[in-house]
């Protein structure tokens, strides 16, 4: 019987172990986690569960007890601080040393902090990536107070509808231009301004942040425009990196997350990743995302190679975010539009804006309007296409472009 | 509390408790029920949570929301009266004696 190990229990860690039992693997797994928990979702930390609405154990990905019916021994509390690639074996933060003959990373990603020397490490100052994180801020949000937000991508603007709906004070700073410049095209960010502002939140774009100061506990936050704002708590939201530390010391190849192969292998033998912390071949270029369902996906395609399929992973990425009562969702990825065809809804407050290069479609967000999603993901997944002129037209069917 | 029996494309049967406040998907996931994959986590994003309600049943369930309607109907040979996403149901006691099939694949 072979050892399996897999580094990292979360969303790619326990989706790589289900599939390893699902696909009747009888090899001995071992799955470890450095957080206290089992592998849970995050995408409520920072909508249902940081509202409230949402008790811990309906995170969790599995109930604690499939471990352990499905013979995988769960080692949550436990870091892994060392590989050694060619004695095949991992070091345990507590000197504990266990061999393997296959290894898997899904180490996932962490959120980037402010520097100590602008306050990022003053007390009230929080990042959004664990359980760890929200549970610690959840005291926070109580009516009235006065919350900073500082960054202006998904995780910020969904923390920013939270706290605006629990009725504090909410002031979101975007050093940026504008809102969700990295990811989403001018008429994206002009909706969720738009909505975010009509919510009551002080939104300022082509604003940093200097410094937070405080006694201990953060006071009050310095801006780049000259202003100084007096805040009860921050939230930091400026992007993560990939956990690639570990694979790094064992010299595995780095390269915007650990290199993988496209089925998912490492530059080590007998060693995979998946998940945040993996980068892989994608259309002639190389790629790494950020979402649950490339999480899922990829450390489905590894599990099946690690018992010897010899699948390349196609990633049809998709993400959704939840702000108040709008649900967008996005299907395809945008990098290298040149232009953006505004699709209306059926109902006011909705619809889509679809990113073409020359003729072809690249990329779709939704806002509320899961028929315009839905149509563009089933047309990208196939590699289709759908005319300009067909998704700016709201009373065509574009049905008639999905393959059948 | 309710008895749910999930019915797999194979036929196979699952008959389990599940609590209150939970989904008709999480009571799957929760005991391990293969045919639901809920990539989402119901977030009423993904419909890969989709399945046939047994006609008798069909009344009985709280309407579809738009969203759900909508995604259902780019679902994998979505059902008019019987499809439904899973992750939207909530269970409580009227649910009891439930009984949902699902389809041939969630994609
Ligand atoms: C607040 C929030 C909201 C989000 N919302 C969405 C959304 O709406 N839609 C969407 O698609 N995606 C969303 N995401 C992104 C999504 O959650 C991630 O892409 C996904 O969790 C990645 O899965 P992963 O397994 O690669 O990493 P993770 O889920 O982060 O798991 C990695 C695990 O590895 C552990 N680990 C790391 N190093 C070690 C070590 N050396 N030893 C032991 N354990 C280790 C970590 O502690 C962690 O538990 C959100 C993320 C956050 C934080
Ligand atoms: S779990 Fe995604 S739509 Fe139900």
């Amino acid at each position: 019987m072979g050892q399996i190990i897999v580094v990292g229990a979360g969303q790619a860690g326990a989706s790589l172990v289900a599939k390893l039992r699902a696909q009747g693997c009888e090899d001995a797994i071992t799955l470890i986690g450095e957080e206290p928990v089992p592998p849970y979702q995050r995408p409520p930390l920072s909508k249902a569960y940081l509202l409230g609405e949402m008790a811990r154990e309906r995170l969790y990905l599995r109930p604690e007890s499939f471990y352990a019916e499905q013979g995988i021994a769960l080692r949550t509390g436990t870091g892994v601080a060392a590989i050694d690639p060619e004695a095949r074996h991992v070091t345990l933060t507590t000197g504990e040393v266990l061999p393997f003959d296959q290894l898997a990373l899904t180490t996932g990603s962490s959120p980037i902090r402010l520097p100590a020397a602008i306050g990022g490490d003053l007390g009230g100052v929080y990042t959004v990536r664990g359980l760890a994180d929200v549970d610690a801020m959840t005291g926070e949000f109580s009516e009235g107070r006065r919350v900073l937000i500082v960054g202006g991508g998904y995780i910020g603007l969904e923390a920013a509808a939270v706290a605006a709906k629990k009725g504090l004070q909410v002031t979101l700073v975007e050093m940026a231009p504008r809102i969700l410049q990295r990811v989403a095209a001018p008429e994206t960010a002009d909706f969720f301004r738009t909505l975010h502002r009509s919510h009551g939140v002080d939104l300022r774009e082509g604003v940093g942040l200097d410094r937070l100061t405080g006694e201990g506990r953060v006071a009050a936050a310095e801006l780049s425009d000259g202003s100084r704002l007096e805040v009860d708590f921050v939230i930091v939201g400026i992007g993560i990196r990939p956990n690639t530390a570990l694979a790094e010391a064992a010299g595995l190849a780095i390269e915007n997350g650990i290199r993988t192969d496209a089925q998912g292998r490492t530059s080590a033998a007998d060693i995979w990743a998946a998940g945040d912390c993996a980068s892989f071949p994608y259309r002639g270029g190389r790629i790494r995302l950020e979402s649950v369902p490339n999480a899922i996906d990829q450390a489905e395609v590894v599990a099946a190679n690690m018992l010897g399929a010899g699948q390349a992973y196609e990633a049809t990425p998709w993400f959704w975010s939840d702000q108040y009562d709008v649900k967008l969702q996005i299907t395809g990825l945008n990098a290298g539009y040149d232009r953006v065809i505004r699709r209306p809804g059926a109902k006011e407050g909705t619809g889509s804006h679809w990113y073409y290069a020359g003729e072809q479609l690249l990329s779709v967000d939704a806002m509320s309007d899961p028929r315009a999603y839905m149509v563009a993901k089933k047309v990208l997944d196939a590699g289709g296409s759908i005319p300009a002129e067909a998704a700016a037209d709201p009373d065509a069917d574009l049905k008639i472009y999905m393959r059948r | 509390m309710a008895k749910i029996t999930y019915i797999e494309h194979n036929g196979t049967r699952h008959e389990v408790d599940v609590a209150n406040g939970l989904t008709v998907m999480e009571g799957a996931r929760d005991n391990n029920i293969p045919g639901i994959e809920a990539d989402c986590g119901g977030a009423c994003a993904c419909s890969t949570c989709h399945v046939y309600v047994d006609p008798a049943w069909v009344e009985k369930l709280p309407a579809k929301d738009p969203m759900e309607e909508d995604m259902l109907d780019f679902a994998y040979q979505p059902d008019p009266t019987r499809s439904r996403l899973t992750c939207q149901l909530k269970v409580t006691d009227e649910l009891d004696g439930l009984v949902v099939q699902m389809p041939e694949k969630q994609i």
